[in-house]
């Protein structure tokens, strides 16, 4: 033992405790390391606050019920409360499920009155919305056609998201969960316009395209897109 | 080899027969051998548009359901030679007719027909479903209103979806030419843009058209009737002529703006 290199390194930081675990060994003689670390006065139950803990793993993938195990362990004397897992590998499917949620969708067609166009990430959508077709997407909808059906951007609750279209004449705009509707007068369309959710106004508003940067300067904002894909 | 074109609306009464009845009767007046098909089983009209109501014997459904055979059923045109009729049945409804059998007798039509036209019925439905189920082109027929061009667009939407189709085709019916002036009615370029779809041609409304209906004689037999001469010319662009369109009188402008569609610039 005494000649090992150690499988479990306890830093203390400013905010908490970094754990590193060795990414080399068997995950079970990381685990029984840790358990030994941790049963030592030093870390014994002690009144007061909450210590945050980073596990950082290295170049270890662990599965939830792995996770959920460490968790355990380190969480068990009420002493630490696991803050995030850092690890420098991701398993293929988180990955890909990731990309997904963050790419740009690119459709070209007509979306016709009862047909909806539902993506996750942003749409582009090459193409017009007709009155009664529906296009939706987790993240921004831009169309570069008219939009005279409904649109839905950031419909898993995504208010920053925003609606960009070359014709806006929509029947209705839903941003997050909230909507607007056309005003019950016939109207004409604008052009190169763009919706967004006003946090003040407590309302969506159309807007001409060159307010979009002052409204929402990070577009390709990649963690909110995380948050709500 | 025949061609089965379908003639579909999604809306009800705007002129699915009576475009039917026209455009067959067109093409048999330039010599193809044609076949209506009427498939909207329970609500029949095609028959008695073309005058043979009281000639059927057999109907379609008695075809499917192997009571006769399809040659038995077919009821010639009291006017041309190279005309037939496949009616439909009045005492039974839409779940009469299968997708299989619809495909079964169209292929059957194709082998001794030019051109086989299909009246679907209204709506979206299981008679709609088997109407298309044999075609290899369809005509969108709508009138100049919101309402039946929404449906239009629903229907366009549904047969982009079904590989066996070419991309269809449009008839505006029933045009009002001064109300298409005053802005009361939808105009073709307008219901171009919502559609997207090429246009096969336009039929002004005309009286003339019910007339001959209720005479049972289709009103392209008419020489001097302007919605007959539509009826011939959407005819003669299916044979793979280009003719211009017709002019909504002095309307010069738009007529222009649509012969774009035909590639006639002038």
């Amino acid at each position: 033992m005494q000649n090992k290199k150690q499988l479990v390194t306890i830093k203390g930081t400013k905010e908490g405790f970094v754990f590193e675990l060795d990414d080399k060994h068997l995950l079970t003689d990381v685990i029984e390391e840790l358990e030994q670390k941790l049963s030592e006065d030093d870390f014994a139950e002690k009144n007061g606050q909450h210590v945050s803990v980073v596990v950082k793993l290295g170049f270890r993938y662990i599965d939830e019920e792995e996770k959920e195990t460490l968790k355990r362990l380190i969480e068990r004397t009420n002493r630490f409360r696991i803050e995030r897992f850092d690890s420098e590998v991701m398993a293929k499917k988180d990955v890909k499920m990731l990309l997904e949620r963050t790419s740009i969708k690119l459709e070209n067609k007509i979306v016709r009155s009862g047909q909806v166009l539902d993506v996750i990430g942003d749409l582009l959508l090459i193409g017009d919305v007709n009155p009664g077709g529906e296009v939706r997407a987790t993240g921004n909808v831009f169309i570069l056609g008219r939009l005279n059906g409904v649109a839905h951007a950031g419909k898993n609750g995504d208010e920053d998201a925003v609606i960009v279209a070359s014709y806006m004449n929509p029947s209705q705009l839903r941003i997050g969960k909230y909507f607007s509707r056309a005003p019950d007068y016939e109207s004409e369309g604008v052009y190169m316009e763009c919706g967004y959710y006003d946090k003040e106004k407590e309302q969506i508003l159309i807007d001409r395209l060159q307010v979009l940067p002052y409204v929402r300067n990070e577009l390709r904002n990649i963690e909110r897109r995380i948050l709500y894909g | 080899m025949g061609e089965a074109i379908v003639v579909t609306s999604g809306k009800g009464g705007v002129g699915k027969s009576t475009t039917t009845a026209n455009i067959g009767t067109a093409l048999a007046l330039m010599g193809k051998k044609v076949c209506l098909v009427d498939t909207d089983i329970g609500l029949r009209n095609l028959d008695v548009i073309m005058g043979l109501e009281n000639r059927i014997i057999y109907d379609i459904v008695d075809v499917i359901e192997g009571k006769c055979r399809l040659k038995q059923a077919l009821v010639n045109d009291k006017r041309f030679e190279t005309l037939s009729l496949l009616p439909a049945s009045q005492t039974r409804d839409k779940s009469a007719i299968t997708k299989e059998g619809m495909i079964e007798i169209v292929k059957e039509l194709k082998k001794d027909f030019d051109y086989i036209i299909i009246d679907c019925p209204a709506g979206i439905e299981q008679g709609f479903q088997s109407a298309i189920a044999g075609a290899d082109k369809a005509i969108i027929v709508t009138t100049p209103e919101k309402t039946s061009v929404r449906d239009a667009d629903r229907i366009i939407g549904l047969l982009e979806q079904e590989e066996h189709i070419e991309r269809p085709l449009l008839i505006i019916n029933r045009i009002r030419n001064h109300m298409m002036k005053s802005g009361d009615m939808l105009d073709v370029d307008q219901i171009l843009q919502i559609l997207s779809i090429d246009l096969l041609g336009i039929v002004i409304d005309s009286d003339d058209v019910i007339k001959a209906s209720n005479e049972g004689t289709p009103v392209v037999v008419n020489p001097n009737n302007k919605a007959a001469i539509a009826y011939r010319n959407i005819a003669r662009r299916i044979l793979g002529e280009s003719v211009p369109l017709q002019s909504l009188e002095e309307e010069k402008g738009m007529l222009k703006k649509v012969k774009r569609f035909f590639g006639l610039r002038t």
